[in-house]
């Protein structure tokens, strides 16, 4: 086949579905005044969100820490002042691990939920009778969830933030290296800047729409059965996997080399 | 009244419907016919805008659907009652949950007594039990699943109601529970139905008319009795699937 045409066709393919991303968003918006639907929805997500994924973040950000710790302690021996361990650890968790991390975890726990639910909507029809009961679709089962994804992810950073530093510490303490708190707390201030944590913020915001947009455009778009569903699915996590690494990378470029 | 004139729908390269001309007077009752994967579905989907034409124009009371906003729209299709093939039932609400979608917030806010009573009402006039209410999509039978599917379209006190393929599916005797209630709805309520189905007998049961869809247009159009009595050869072949071979008319 002439690899132009294949070109052509996956161009168009695309930007077809930039087309309909921007009008599902855009439609999103335009619905945002029917704030007495989607509040109480958003709520219900939001509960599923937090409380279903706090322990699974813990757990992650946890080990993230203890590794974090462990590799500083292998790398650091009788090189450099031990008080650095405690900058790098809270640095890294704070600036890199607890966000990325969460939001990749969130990927595959919300993404691939939120891809499958509203993917079986669509094939057994239950959004064309939402529409066909003259209600909207984007304010009963898109916006609760985009903006509970949003809203959510950061506070769940907060949460991995805190038992990725406390793990980081417990594991410095005990390892090799056994940093004493006094010098943790004083690397930890002595490399930390208020505005890392906005940053973490920040970041957990954009990564938090990700993960709660993209799947549910993908979701929301499906077709062809079960079959369809299934592609979804992998399409939305992978799509809101890349999308958190490109964001990662692009975030970190516009707000740090400027801070 | 509903007005469909040269509606013209393809999905990529397949031609669905091909210059349909179709209309519903106020208060009739028309069926549908046609083979599998004809396009009925689509049709009935253009009548309450859930799919637009590629060309012509698809009229409910003389408003152009297809050129409605967002807030007409809704409002058009709150006076539409719509019955899908397989209940299209939220899985995670009650059925009582479920039939309340068909009622405005406005009205269940401001009067949830009304709200409760009305969801009541729906399932009996689908000839279901009130305890019914309290029951999951999950713990209901097809049969059950499609009367709840049109308690819920019927919630609203629309003045057209769609139904798609309502007895698919079932066994004989729960479709002809769904025939009869068809014909029920029909005569309580008054409203102007359009029933897509390729049941032939149960076509003829409920319906003032009768239309045959075939390769994306209207094959033939008329009363039971204008079909029975047709020498086309498709309407003769796609009844006698049903009625055995018919004397030559």
């Amino acid at each position: 086949m002439d690899p132009r045409r294949i070109v052509g066709r996956y161009t168009l393919h695309a930007l077809s579905h930039v087309g309909r991303f921007a009008a599902f968003f855009v439609e999103m918006v335009r619905t945002l005044n029917e704030w007495r639907i989607w509040v109480p929805r958003t709520f219900e997500q939001a509960q599923n969100i937090g409380y279903g994924s706090l322990f699974i973040v813990l757990l992650t950000a946890a080990f993230a820490g203890a590794v974090t710790a462990l590799q500083a302690s292998y790398q650091f021996q009788a090189n450099l002042p031990v008080y650095i361990v405690g900058g790098l650890i809270v640095n890294s968790i704070v600036l890199e691990l607890a966000p990325v991390l969460t939001a990749l975890l969130l990927a595959g726990r919300i993404g691939a939920r939120y891809a499958a639910e509203l993917g079986t909507m669509r094939v057994t029809e239950q959004i064309d009778a939402l529409e066909s009961l003259g209600r909207s679709p984007m304010s009963h089962l898109i916006i609760p969830r985009v903006i509970a994804g949003t809203l959510m992810l950061p506070v769940l950073v907060i949460f991995a933030d805190l038992i990725g530093i406390v793990a980081g510490y417990f594991f410095a303490h005990i390892s090799s290296l056994q940093i004493s708190s006094a010098d943790f707390i004083y690397g930890a201030r002595y490399f930390f800047r208020p505005w890392d944590l906005w940053y973490s913020m920040i970041k957990s915001l954009f990564f938090g729409l990700a993960i709660s947009l993209v799947p549910s455009y993908v979701g929301f778009t499906t077709k062809q059965g079960a079959e369809g569903v299934g592609r979804a699915t992998t399409a939305a996590v992978v799509s809101a996997s890349v999308m958190i690494l490109f964001l990662n990378a692009l975030l970190a470029q516009w707000l740090l080399t400027n801070a | 009244m509903i007005r469909l004139v040269g509606v013209y729908k393809r999905f990529e390269e397949l031609i669905v419907l091909d210059g349909v001309d179709f209309d519903v007077s106020k208060g009739e009752t028309i069926a549908l016919l046609g083979p599998s994967g004809t396009g009925k579905s689509v049709l009935l989907k253009h009548i309450n805008g859930l799919i637009h034409p590629d060309r012509g124009e698809v009229y409910v009371d003389e408003q152009s659907v297809p050129q409605l906003g967002r807030k007409q729209l809704a409002t058009l299709r709150s006076r539409i009652g719509y019955v899908f093939q397989f209940g299209a039932l939220f899985d995670s609400m009650s059925v009582a949950e479920n039939i309340k979608l068909g009622i405005t917030d406005q009205q269940c806010s401001s009067d949830a007594k009304y709200c409760s009573a009305r969801v009541v009402e729906c399932l009996e006039l689908v000839n279901l039990p009130a305890d019914t209410a309290r029951k999951f999509p999950a713990e209901l039978s097809g049969g059950m699943r499609k009367r709840v599917g049109i308690a819920r379209a019927i919630a609203g006190e629309p003045e057209y109601l769609l139904y798609d393929e309502p007895t698919s599916g079932l066994d004989p005797v729960n479709a002809d529970v769904i025939d009869e209630l068809v014909v029920k709805l029909r005569d309580t309520l008054g409203v102007t139905s359009v029933v897509v189905t390729h049941d032939v007998r149960g076509a003829f049961r409920v319906a003032d008319r009768v239309a045959l869809l075939k390769e994306g247009r209207i094959r033939a159009f008329g009363t039971p009795t204008d079909f029975r009595e047709s020498r086309d050869e498709v309407v003769r072949e796609f009844i006698e699937r049903d009625f055995g071979a018919l004397p030559e008319a």
